[in-house]
């Protein structure tokens, strides 16, 4: 085992400001980031702030900027940065900062609970059932894979460097709308909020989210587009809007 | 004085995981005010990590199947220590939970005719997770969540519960602190139900996260509630063993449910050189056979990989220590092989095992579907916990609830693989209704102000100590190096009475650890909170480890190796003393009643 040291400049501070602070760490064969930041702060800095849970890139919780690339910290193997140079370790910048590598990431929490829940047609079974085949739940399949990591809502310009919270519910929530949107069970309606006051036409599908998505979710071809392309349907294309006023919710 | 926030609720709910998201949906339905209080954010907890699936007998594969298999399968599991009651009403109940869930929009894989699919795992006779991929945990919690959230609770994200507040007897609140600024919180409820989770963290290879201290277990304990299975840990038989910094990271058992197998060095599957009298008539005698089995032959038997946990786990162990292991301790689990058999085997390892194919690529450099991995033993589950009445989750403290991995009963001496999920669903449900019962039923209770100074008190002591206090991590490492070594998965007398005093000497130091900085989200304070419930459950489980002088389930003694009737006919119960002292007492089982010792007989 080759056993290295690595310098890691870590952001510390809270709300008031901060800056990056220089630790040296021991490098062991197969480390992470997390792993690195977990031994500075049970050796040097106990009050270190990060968060984290499962160490498998499963929860989500442990999103920073590493040398300024939106990562998970627990999927991100020490043998594939430059350890000759020292590691930058910092808060996601589209959210407030709590402290050091902490970020309050409450507003993503505040938008899911605006989009209309599940609603589903009568079961067809007896026993509350549903039949659904697996080739009809494929591309729901991959929204759900989503660990709310927030990282394409961190990278995403429109929240990033437009700020634009109040209009824009970011990446991962036309994820979400579109797993509920594409649910063969689903009955609700949700484009014209996605349209009005969800902001799908703020993206211009730069596809940076998708880019940064550890679940390797194609966030902007499967989800995004297709939104925007039932929007369009909808409310532009007169030939449907004929159609629909016959069908109310044709697709599905 | 301190300062705090004050709250009130019918019903405060601690813990956001599978048990107390579904408790908090219950009681929200049945017309109460409820609080959801967890250490994470929301969707974080615990549960997020369940692989696997969640078992229901449904019988949508094998249309044998019903809650009376399940039963038994669920009581041979636990070596007949288990509550049956419990045992009955999760198997009764648990499909009616999981088709709830795709109400609620959780997506399952589908059978071929468009139903909810299900799969083999270890000690379940018919096919019976309800699963997606290796992903399960994740659908069940996010489903839960997004439902949750439009049922009208309040949700406390990071905030963690310090101490129980009680009225004479009752439990009447919760008192807790805020990560982000250390700022604290006055729960006042009606009735409390504690979701804690488990206890991984007493160890040092262990698959749960930070949270796993046995907060629930050890709130419960203090305000004076029995915890019964101490001594019952579940060592999951495949964890990673490599690269160091990813030991003890779960491999689902599902890889061997789809076919995956356990090698030594030498390439001898081992499993089959020792199978347990009570599981022989159902378990394969030649590799074919097993094979068969994997891939839906009614016909066929199960392969001895997919024997009970602790079984599996101990072959493993036999295999290290006999020099047959892997070069960094385990054994191989290969799941490539089947490559052979299945024409496109390695896109089915990756269609149906995704995230242990990343997990591998990712951490350890290894393609799953081209090499074997190598694997061992992790600290994964506690059977024991709060015990609790059966069908409402009460504990012997009024008004003090717990239902999940804190609470005790349905696993007796070991866990089935996916028998925790549906548990969750099961009586998760359960303590919602009957603490939103208790919760009409009752006033809300008065709290007095020297218990909340008291707390506070407690809880701000070691920044008092500061930096030249007792280091947390260090006690922390300490006792998780301790209870791995001498509280293990192989246990011995002598062992166990070192690790008393150990625990003797670990108290007198976390009396004295300081925590450097301030109050805003500082993981050192943290952790010398939680030093407390690592303590109290590690004295539980070894006391109660010392107390059952017989091999059963997860407790293996190396100086009492067999199985033991005059041990199968009571719990061990950890009660606090009138003088603060740990007491371990024998609580005799319940007798069963016929009918389900008949359901048990006939499909032994
Ligand atoms: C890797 C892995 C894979 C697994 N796979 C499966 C599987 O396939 N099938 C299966 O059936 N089981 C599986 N299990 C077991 C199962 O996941 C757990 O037993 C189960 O999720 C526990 O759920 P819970 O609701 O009881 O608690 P958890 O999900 O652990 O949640 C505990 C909650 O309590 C909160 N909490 C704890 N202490 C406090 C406090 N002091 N104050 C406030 N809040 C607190 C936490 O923040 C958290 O929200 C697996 C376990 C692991 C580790
Ligand atoms: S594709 Fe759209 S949502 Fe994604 S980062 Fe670009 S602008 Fe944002
Ligand atoms: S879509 Fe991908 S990047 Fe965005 S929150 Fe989900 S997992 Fe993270
Ligand atoms: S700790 Fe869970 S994703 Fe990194």
């Amino acid at each position: 085992m080759v056993q290295q040291q690595a310098t890691f400049s870590i952001w510390r501070g809270d709300s008031a400001g901060g800056k990056t602070v220089d630790y040296t760490a021991e490098v062991s064969e197969g480390m992470v980031v997390l792993d690195a930041v977990h031994q500075i702060q049970a050796t040097q800095a106990n009050d270190l702030a990060c968060r984290w849970n499962c160490k498998a890139g499963k929860c989500g919780s442990c999103s920073a900027e590493i040398n300024g690339m939106p990562r998970l910290m627990c999927m991100t193997r020490l043998n594939d940065l430059d350890l000759t140079q020292p590691v930058t370790v910092e808060p996601m910048r589209a959210f407030p900062p709590v402290r050091d590598l902490v970020t309050d990431v409450s507003w993503n929490f505040r938008v899911k609970k605006k989009i209309k829940k599940f609603k589903p047609r009568k079961p067809d079974n007896p026993d509350g059932s549903w039949h659904m085949l697996q080739g009809d739940i494929d591309r729901v399949q991959e929204f759900r894979k989503c660990i709310e990591c927030f990282l394409c809502q961190d990278v995403c310009h429109v929240l990033r460097e437009h700020q634009m919270y109040e209009e824009f519910i970011g990446p991962r929530y036309f994820v979400y709308t579109a797993a509920l949107e594409m649910h063969p069970l689903d009955t609700e309606d949700r484009l014209p909020e996605l349209k009005q006051s969800q902001g799908a036409g703020l993206c211009n599908i730069t596809k940076c989210c998708t880019k940064v998505c550890p679940e390797n979710i194609h966030i902007t071809d499967n989800a995004i587009i297709p939104l925007k392309e039932r929007i369009v349907d909808r409310y532009y294309d007169p030939l449907k809007k004929l159609f629909r006023m016959f069908r109310p919710k044709s697709e599905g | 004085m301190p300062e705090y926030a004050a709250h009130e609720y019918d019903v405060l709910i601690v813990g956001a995981g599978g048990a107390g998201l579904r408790a908090a949906i219950e009681a929200s339905a049945a017309g109460v005010s409820v609080g959801l209080v967890c250490k994470s954010l929301l969707g974080k907890a615990h549960t997020v990590m369940a692989e696997g699936g969640i078992a229901a007998a449904m019988g949508n594969v094998d249309d044998r199947d019903n809650w009376r298999v399940h039963f038994a399968d669920t009581m041979r599991g636990g070596q007949y220590v288990n509550n049956w009651r419990m045992a009955e009403l999760h198997a009764r109940e648990a499909p009616d939970r999981v088709r709830e869930l795709e109400a609620w929009g959780a997506v399952f894989d589908r059978t071929n005719d468009g139903r909810i699919l299900q799969r083999n795992f270890g000690g379940h006779r018919y096919p019976r997770l309800a699963h997606v991929g290796d992903r399960t945990g994740l659908e069940l919690i996010r489903t839960l969540q997004d439902h949750g959230i439009h049922q009208g609770m309040d949700v406390h994200m990071e905030c963690t519960i310090v101490s129980l507040l009680k009225e004479g007897d009752r439990v009447v609140g919760a008192f807790a602190y805020e990560r982000e600024h250390g700022r604290f919180k006055l729960f006042r409820a009606k009735a409390v139900v504690l979701a804690t989770g488990g206890i991984g963290r007493a160890y040092k290879i262990t698959s749960n996260s930070w949270e796993g201290t046995g907060d629930g277990h050890s709130l419960a304990y203090h305000a004076g509630a029995e915890l019964i299975d101490m001594e019952f840990v579940q060592f999951h038989p495949t964890g990673m063993v490599w690269p160091p910094s990813v030991r003890g990271i779960l491999v689902t058992e599902g890889v061997r449910g789809e076919g995956g197998v356990l090698r030594n060095k030498e390439g001898r599957r081992f499993m089959f050189d020792d199978i347990p009298e009570n599981y022989r008539s159902q378990t394969a005698d030649n590799e074919e056979e097993g094979w068969r089995y994997t891939q839906g032959d009614k016909n066929a038997r199960r392969p001895p990989e997919l024997l009970t946990r602790d079984h599996v786990a101990r072959s493993i162990m036999r295999e290290v220590k006999a020099g047959r292991g892997s070069p960094h301790g385990g054994v191989f689990l290969d799941i490539s092989w089947i490559k052979e058999r299945l024409k496109n085997g390695a896109e089915h390892i990756k269609k149906k095992l995704p995230s242990m194919y990343h997990q591998f690529k990712q951490l350890a450099d290894i393609d799953i579907t081209a090499e074997p991995m190598e694997v061992g033993p992790t600290t994964h589950y506690v059977m024991g916990g709060v015990r609790v009445e059966s069908d409402t989750q009460m504990s012997n403290v009024p008004g003090l609830f717990a239902a999940g991995e804190c609470a005790a009963g349905i696993n007796g001496a070991n866990r089935l693989g996916g028998n925790s999920l549906s548990d969750l669903l099961v009586f998760g449900k359960r303590a919602g209704e009957y603490a939103a019962k208790y919760a009409k039923e009752n006033r809300l209770g008065e709290v007095s102000k020297a218990q909340i100074d008291e707390v506070a008190r407690q809880a701000l002591e070691p920044f008092e100590r500061g930096g030249s206090g007792q280091g947390a991590f260090q006690v922390q490492h300490d006792l998780q190096e301790m209870m791995q070594d001498l509280v293990g998965i192989v246990r011995r007398e002598d062992e166990m009475l070192q690790a008393l005093d150990g625990l003797a000497k670990l108290w007198e130091r976390a009396r004295q650890v300081g925590a450097p900085g301030n109050r805003d989200y500082n993981p050192g304070w943290h952790t010398a909170l939680d030093l407390t419930h690592l303590l109290t459950v590690s004295e539980a489980i070894t006391r109660s480890a010392l107390e059952r002088k017989e091999s059963r389930g997860g407790h293996f003694r190396d100086d009492f190796p067999n199985k033991d009737d005059a041990y199968a006919t009571f719990n061990v119960v950890s009660q606090r003393g009138p003088d603060g002292e740990m007491q371990i007492r024998r609580e005799p089982l319940k007798p069963i009643p016929a009918e389900l010792k008949a359901i048990i007989k006939e499909m032994a």
